[in-house]
């Protein structure tokens, strides 16, 4: 792809698109079976005390690779009496309320914490309302912006707006290649922003949504990639990849002084966003906070580079000179810097190289159909037979 | 077949500028007089939306207020175009209102109490928080802790910013992150929380107030009501996230009526006072350096302030 080629706007939806539903896949491994995958033990654990238990939310200990860590994270079921049983993710106040209490044992017992993000949002309904959803939302956010323990967060499939947040204020955010993570779910912002929810595709495009284009808006530090096929195909590869960059995230953020570490995650939060600041007349006044980065960040996005690329051994397009550079210049004090060097794609030096098969970005562009390196085929495979 | 004449006969419409139409009872009220009545139908007691700048004079001293930070203005980082690319949204909105962005904040004094506060103002993009209403949050929340004085914060917001897609997610918990400082510190915040206050803003700083105050009948949930329904197929109670519901299932205080509002506000601060660290010990508490002595210490000084009786 020549820089300023002019990509073709519907190929470009249906690929992002293509990712979504790859994120809403219900065969897509969720928390409880990735841990499983991941853990030598898993305890569940139960209960927000004082309401009832959450199917939605699940949560306890486990022992990764020798590490013991408190666990929460969104539950989906993998076939429809499940679904309904976990209310497809969907979590009420007493879920939120379940996670807070398991925060508070991390805190507690000195563990660190490792958050699974897989939901369309939080419920809706009356009940829901009743019971101060909003309310528990709130808080959950506020308990992890200051718990005294590491916290690793991994969005796994679907980041549903407020409900996805109140799980996901780690230290570091990773995400899984194909997860999505947004304000709103596409169709939400559909039918308010186009007045029909039949724009679904336009408004997952317009909002960013994709791992990839989370990570460019630094919302996210890390995207992991997924075997090839996606992680319903190689629930236990993924699993086996998660928990490679899990633990070393955890072994990163371990010995740090808890003052550092709380000072950290507020200056990762504190610095989300962009702004200019004017004068009374409307005139720049001074100079951008951090010049230039909304329009760094936008030449990345428009590029659809991000999007499209996976991270997972799908070759870049031949880059305009500054991407990879631009991505890890960008310096911030989040801990993901010291966590993870070189963040971002060149983060995964055990990462296995694949190719990107031709058929997970159905209905893209011709150019995004890279044969794969001859080197690089199988790969994944042969990590999956350990 | 009637004759359509240019004259006489009943009224239909009047002219926008001087009568407006009240939603609760279909009085038609003459707009200076609703002006005099804080925006409250006289008729009954409707509560129509308050802009920022009026909010602001209702609640505090006469020329009391300094903003801060005014010439914050949004960036589209996203390039987000739905039927409008969103720098037209914004420009549009600023030539609608005359305001820069959805909040506003500063310091000011309720008979002589000091206080920071900040007022959101739903006529811009339906108060809808982006970066830039995050930014004026937190920074009041960080004011209010570096001076040690109580916030108050009014909410009249549609939820988070679609514009601005997660990053305008980020901004709950942005401000949260502030208001965990404040409460860590011992720094009181209420909240209050006006029609409407839905989605994100609700679901962070709008529900974490040390006191959570409603007025009459203003709409107050997580999920819209259309999509709350539209989700659950199933009928929404009576006045579903009304208030008056909010107060019943516990997570508003006490439901204030406009007129009662300043002096209400008044009598929880009486029991708020807080001294400014600055006035205590004499450091400069704007350098950063400042900054941090005053947060530690105000960790470290935690202890109950003794309660002025009103």
């Amino acid at each position: 792809m020549q820089v300023g080629e002019v990509v073709d706007e519907q190929q470009l939806r249906d690929a992002v698109w293509a990712r979504v539903q790859m994120a809403r896949n219900v065969h897509r491994p969720h928390t409880l079976e990735l841990v499983r995958a991941m853990a030598t033990e898993v305890i569940e654990l139960h209960g927000d005390r004082l309401f009832r238990d959450d199917p939605a939310i699940a949560g306890g200990l486990c022992r990764i690779d020798g590490r013991r860590a408190v666990f929460v994270g969104h539950q989906k079921g993998a076939e429809t009496n499940e679904n309904i049983h976990r209310n497809f993710g969907m979590p009420h106040p007493e879920g939120y309320r379940k996670a807070i209490r398991l925060y508070r044992l991390a805190e507690k017992l000195q563990l660190p914490l490792v958050t699974f993000v897989d939901t369309p949002g939080a419920f809706p309904g009356p009940a829901s309302e009743e019971r101060g959803v909003a309310e528990a939302i709130a808080r959950s956010i506020e308990v992890m912006t200051t718990l005294r323990t590491p916290i690793v967060t991994v969005i796994t499939g679907e980041g549903g707006s407020g409900g996805a947040l109140a799980l996901a204020v780690g230290d570091v955010v990773m995400a899984l290649e194909n997860s999505i993570y947004s304000v709103i779910s596409p169709e939400g912002a559909a039918s308010i922003l186009w007045r029909s929810g039949e724009f679904a595709q336009n408004a997952a495009q317009a909002m960013r949504l994709t791992a990839n284009e989370q990570l460019a808006l630094g919302v996210i530090d890390e995207v992991v990639p997924e075997p090839a096929g996606g992680a319903h195909e190689h629930p236990d590869e993924t699993a086996r990849r998660l928990r490679a960059r899990i633990t070393s995230q955890l072994d990163a953020l371990a010995g740090r002084d808890r003052r550092v570490l709380l000072d950290a995650r507020y200056a990762r939060y504190r610095q989300m966003g962009e702004f200019t600041v004017v004068s009374e007349t409307g005139e720049p006044r001074a100079a951008p906070e951090r010049a230039g980065l909304a329009e760094r960040i936008r030449q990345l996005l428009d590029s659809g580079r991000a999007v499209l690329s996976g991270g997972d051994g799908a070759p870049l397009p031949p880059a305009t000179p500054d991407s990879e550079d631009e991505r890890h210049e960008r310096g911030r004090a989040g801990p993901g810097d010291h966590g993870a060097p070189g963040r971002g794609r060149a983060a995964h030096p055990d990462r296995p190289s694949h190719a990107q098969p031709a058929g997970r970005t159905r209905g893209a562009p011709g150019w995004l159909a890279h044969p794969p390196a001859p080197a690089d085929r199988g790969g994944g495979w042969r990590c999956r037979d350990e | 077949m009637p004759i359509k004449l240019p004259f006489g006969g009943r009224r239909q419409s009047y002219p926008t500028d001087l009568w407006t139409r009240c939603p609760g009872c279909q009085e038609m009220l003459y707009n200076k007089q609703l002006d005099k009545n804080q925006q409250v139908c006289p008729k009954c007691g409707h509560h129509f939306r308050l802009r920022a700048g009026a909010r602001l004079a209702l609640l505090l001293d006469r020329d009391s207020f300094h903003e801060r930070d005014p010439g914050l203005q949004s960036v589209d980082v996203l390039g987000f175009v739905d039927q409008k690319p969103y720098p037209e949204r914004l420009e549009a909105a600023r030539a609608a209102t005359g305001a820069r962005d959805a909040a506003v904040w500063g310091t000011g004094t309720i008979a002589g109490t000091q206080l920071v506060v900040c007022v959101m103002d739903f006529a811009f993009m339906g108060g809808s928080m982006g970066t830039v209403v995050g930014e004026k949050v937190t920074r009041a929340a960080e004011y209010a802790l570096q001076e040690r004085l109580p916030l108050v914060i009014v909410s009249a917001s549609g939820g988070a910013r679609m514009q601005e897609g997660t990053l305008a997610l980020m901004q709950l918990a942005k401000t949260v992150a502030a208001l965990a400082r404040l409460a860590d510190a011992g720094i009181p915040y209420i909240s209050v929380l006006t029609d409407p206050t839905t989605g994100g803003v609700f679901a962070s700083f709008a529900a974490l107030g040390d006191i959570n105050l409603a007025e009459p009948n203003s709409l107050i949930g997580f999920a819209g009501a259309r999509v709350a329904a539209g989700t659950i197929a199933e009928s929404l109670p009576e006045g579903f996230q009304r208030a008056e519901f909010l107060l019943e299932h516990g997570f508003v205080d006490q439901i204030v009526p406009r007129a009662a509002l300043r002096d209400t506000l008044l009598a929880l601060l009486r029991y708020m006072r807080v001294t400014p660290l600055s006035e205590r010990n004499g450091h400069d508490s704007a350098s950063p350096v400042g900054r941090s002595l005053a947060y530690l210490e105000s960790i470290a000084n935690r202890e109950p302030r003794e309660p002025v009786g009103g």
